[in-house]
């Protein structure tokens, strides 16, 4: 799926973008600014800045003369909120197998007496 | 709604396509398996609370095969895999396919661990064929958040 959201994620998986990402994250920065913690050319970061920019994570003034970098958390927030809701899916199937396990037990022991807990239900 | 709690640990990873998954449960390792094998007992808790599963086959045996379909009304969605390996109490190997998208699979695996007093760390992982399937495999199954989130994006985005 040639998303948006496959960009911002495909942007995020190189190691040198999420350091640039993670630095922005602290304040604005200008590409030389950046490119100085880089053992690597100006172009080379600005190339880096540019795959983040088309995937809309960061954005740059066009005021300013030095251009500052600009993080576009809101990207990465909702990033972070589909990972949390693909991480709450598994976690109300892993909570309905809590309650399998809970009835499978009281079957296997059915001489212990023990509360019977809500859940389990389809 | 239960006094089960929210323990679930996601990582997605970003140096290869994968997701990674880990959470605890208040039951033998032998036990977390067979819940995980049993037909019977994978309907009950795999599908989405909002859809009706039905399981075609579930045959969670090394060289075994499963497929199973979730329903809400007209709309379904098959999967179909096989197990590579299911070593009892262990480890369950498999690969996954929404027949939504036949050429993509993603390969699982499952792994039971002993915490002693009764419990299990569940830890799984799959890795998929791209990052843009990975990405996809996130962004599943969420009909109803999902048209919301991309034009939301596509704001952020256009902004």
């Amino acid at each position: 799926m040639g998303d948006p959201l496959s960009a911002a994620f495909a942007a995020m998986a190189d190691p040198t973008r999420r350091d640039i990402v993670a630095r922005l994250a602290d304040g604005d920065a200008g590409v030389t600014e950046l490119a100085a913690h880089y053992d690597m050319s100006l172009q080379a970061v600005s190339k880096h800045l540019r795959v983040l920019e088309d995937a809309g994570l960061v954005s740059r003034t066009r005021e300013a003369q030095r251009r500052p970098v600009h993080l576009e958390a809101e990207v990465l927030d909702l990033m972070a909120g589909w990972i949390e809701r693909y991480r709450r899916r598994a976690e109300e199937r892993f909570a309905r197998l809590d309650g399998v396990l809970q009835e499978l037990q009281e079957q296997d022991r059915p001489a212990r007496p023990r509360g019977r807990r809500a859940g389990g239900q389809r | 709604m239960t006094s089960s709690t929210d323990s679930t640990v996601i990582t997605v990873e970003q140096d290869m396509p994968a997701v990674r998954l880990q959470r605890d449960f208040d039951a033998p390792p032998a036990l977390v398996f067979r819940a995980w094998s049993d037909p019977e007992l994978v309907v009950r808790w795999l599908g989405p609370r909002d859809l009706e599963m039905e399981i075609e086959r579930w045959d969670c045996v090394t060289g075994g095969a499963y497929r199973y379909v979730h329903r809400r009304g007209d709309d379904e969605h098959w999967f179909h895999g096989s197990f590579h390996e299911a070593r009892e109490g262990e480890r369950i190997v498999q690969t996954f396919t929404w027949e939504g998208a036949p050429d993509s699979v993603a390969l699982e695996t499952v792994t039971f661990t002993d915490l002693g007093d009764g419990r299990t760390r569940m830890e799984s992982i799959s890795i998929a064929s791209s990052y843009a399937d990975r990405d996809a495999m996130i962004a599943s199954g969420m009909e109803h958040g999902i048209r919301d989130s991309f034009l939301r994006l596509d704001d952020v985005l256009a902004g």
